[in-house]
């Protein structure tokens, strides 16, 4: 026990303020240090080891290249790591932690900021376990099945994978600031761009509004790693529209907020 | 020292803090007393940057709360203990803490062992913790960056009288090494016996804020003696005014010497004489809280 040690004077001293990679790991620990969260990084895991086990055990030859066991094992990874994007902040709101974040940190863009990179190395560490998983499932296709290793990986596809990734979970990141509540935002991102797709993808009129606007039909290349051309720009647009958007006026929620 | 200055806090039409000033210098312990909704909370939101003000300022040590390049290293903050993640244990909420700080991992034993939650319970789940409990684990995160002021609102509530009496002990230390303590209760008894300036708001007005004596000094003295009409002819020789009190007591308006003189000189021997702590104060807050009229006169010349 010790006590602490006080100035006399009315002076403050000069304690230089958190540096943001301290916040960043601040934000990652949070993710990991609650049950729920805890969980949620174990079951993504899983789930990335789980779906090209079934492809290697179900599929044809052609289908057992490295390419596409990362390719299968994306789809739980881009299902799971939007949830992950959006406890990362509804969670404060939830729990009310915001009062204590924002009282050790008044500076509130910068929380919000190493929110977002803790979010981007969520997603970089997701494509790692899609990548690893991979390699594994082709190590073991000529131990468990009759069929040949094939390590065929486009180097595009790794990339353009990685990038889709991110942009999922910071749109989580993003929908979670705009709702500030953990079921509004996770019932919104689902149900909303689903809604959105489906509307235009079975009015044939919409095809201009699915091919531009919509996130999932613009971003579905990517996870072969095929975009290209005029692709980018769709991407460009349906980002705005579903990141952009939503996290800058979710950014300026919180910024004028009052923390309760 | 934490200086409050013409602070508005409108919502909507409805103002929830109206032009309150007062200040805490360092090496006190202020009071911040009012009923519920008084406007205790946004007061103490306000001053830590988390509403801002719709005129006025709150400051520490001159400059504002979002100034302080790591304002939990200046200011021990605690405005609810139930604000807590649920799923951390008491150490990690502190260790996360502790990385924002920069302090050392072994102050988060320290201000566990401080507070009573060493051992056990510093491992279990926040959510698994009674509300005393978290109420001590908000004030070892206040305690955590070894700060010079700390700001706690409603820091007894959930606290046994044991826990009550602890707190009071820590908060007159932290005081008497120099430290700023701004605590708000809705109880009066809870901050009469800790804290050495009050202040107190009804309906996010200032009423009353002084040192604590000045505000219980003034209030007159209590006396009795088995011959009432005695001691009141006494008193009135001496010419100190007096009014009737319960029991058949006296309230006079001087200080208990200047009564036991006057009551001495005519030889009328009294069964108590005291003074009349807090009555005044007690009786405003009692109008407060039952929602009277919070402009009780007397009160209003004891604003510093």
């Amino acid at each position: 026990m010790t006590a602490p040690t006080l100035p006399a004077a009315d002076r403050l001293p000069d304690v230089p303020a958190p540096g943001l990679g301290t916040l960043v790991r601040v934000e990652l620990r949070k993710s990991a240090d609650t049950r729920a969260g805890f969980w949620l990084l174990v079951s993504l895991g899983v789930l990335a080891l789980a779906a090209p086990a079934l492809i290697l055990f179900f599929a044809d030859p052609p289908d057992k290249a490295l390419s596409e066991y990362v390719a299968v094992a994306q789809l739980p990874v881009a299902l799971l790591l939007p949830v992950l994007g959006i406890l990362l902040v509804t969670s404060e709101w939830s729990q009310r932690t915001a009062l204590s974040t924002f009282a050790l940190v008044p500076q509130r863009s910068r929380v919000l900021l190493a929110k977002l990179l803790a979010a981007v190395v969520l997603g970089g560490l997701g494509v790692v376990a899609t990548l690893l998983s991979g390699v594994l499932a082709v190590a073991l296709t000529p131990v468990l099945t009759a069929d040949p290793a094939s390590w065929s990986l486009e180097p595009a596809q790794v990339a353009q994978t990685a990038l889709a990734q991110v942009l999922v979970v910071l749109v989580g990141v993003a929908f979670g600031l705009l709702l500030l509540s953990s079921p509004l935002a996770i019932v919104v991102y689902f149900a909303l761009p689903t809604a959105f797709t489906v509307l235009v993808s079975t009015v044939a009129s919409l095809d201009w509004l699915r091919d531009w606007w919509d996130l999932t039909t613009t971003t579905g290349p990517m996870y072969s790693g095929d975009l290209q051309g005029e692709g980018w720009a769709q991407v460009g647009t349906s980002t705005l529209l579903w990141l952009v958007v939503p996290l800058v006026a979710g950014w300026i929620r919180v910024q004028r907020s009052e923390i309760a | 020292m934490i200086t409050i200055e013409h602070l508005t806090r409108r919502y909507g039409s409805q103002l929830a803090v109206s032009d309150v000033s007062f200040s805490c210098p360092p090496g006190t312990v202020t009071g911040f007393l009012g009923p519920n909704g008084a406007g205790k909370s946004t007061t103490m939101r306000v001053l830590c940057g988390l509403a801002e003000p719709t005129s006025g300022t709150a400051t520490i040590a001159g400059r504002r709360y979002r100034d302080l390049p790591n304002a939990g290293r200046h200011v021990g903050v605690l405005l609810d203990a139930g604000a807590q993640h649920a799923g951390r244990t008491g150490r990690e909420t502190l260790a996360l803490a502790a990385m924002v700080l920069g302090v050392p991992r072994k102050r988060v034993d320290d201000v566990l062992e401080q507070v009573g939650l060493a051992g056990p319970a510093a491992g279990k789940r926040v959510g698994n913790y009674s509300l005393g409990m978290r109420q001590r684990l908000g004030i070892a995160a206040a305690l955590l960056g070894d700060p010079q002021v700390l700001v706690l609102d409603e820091p007894a509530n959930g606290l046994d009288p044991d826990g009550i009496r602890w707190m009071r002990g820590l908060l007159s230390g932290f005081a008497d090494r120099g430290g700023t303590v701004l605590l708000s209760s809705h109880l009066l008894h809870e901050v009469e016996a800790v804290a050495d300036r009050l202040v107190v708001i009804a309906a996010g007005r200032v009423v009353a804020a002084a040192g604590k004596d000045e505000l219980l000094a003034g209030t007159g003295t209590v006396v009795r003696a088995r011959d009432g009409a005695a001691l009141g002819r006494a008193l009135v020789a001496a010419g100190i005014a007096a009014e009737p009190a319960d029991d058949g007591a006296l309230l006079a308006g001087t200080d208990a010497e200047a009564v036991g003189l006057a009551a001495a000189r005519a030889g009328v021997p009294l069964l108590e004489l005291r003074a009349a702590s807090g009555a005044g104060l007690e009786e405003l807050f009692r109008t407060l809280t039952q929602g009277g009229d919070p402009a009780v006169p007397h009160l209003q010349e004891a604003r510093a």
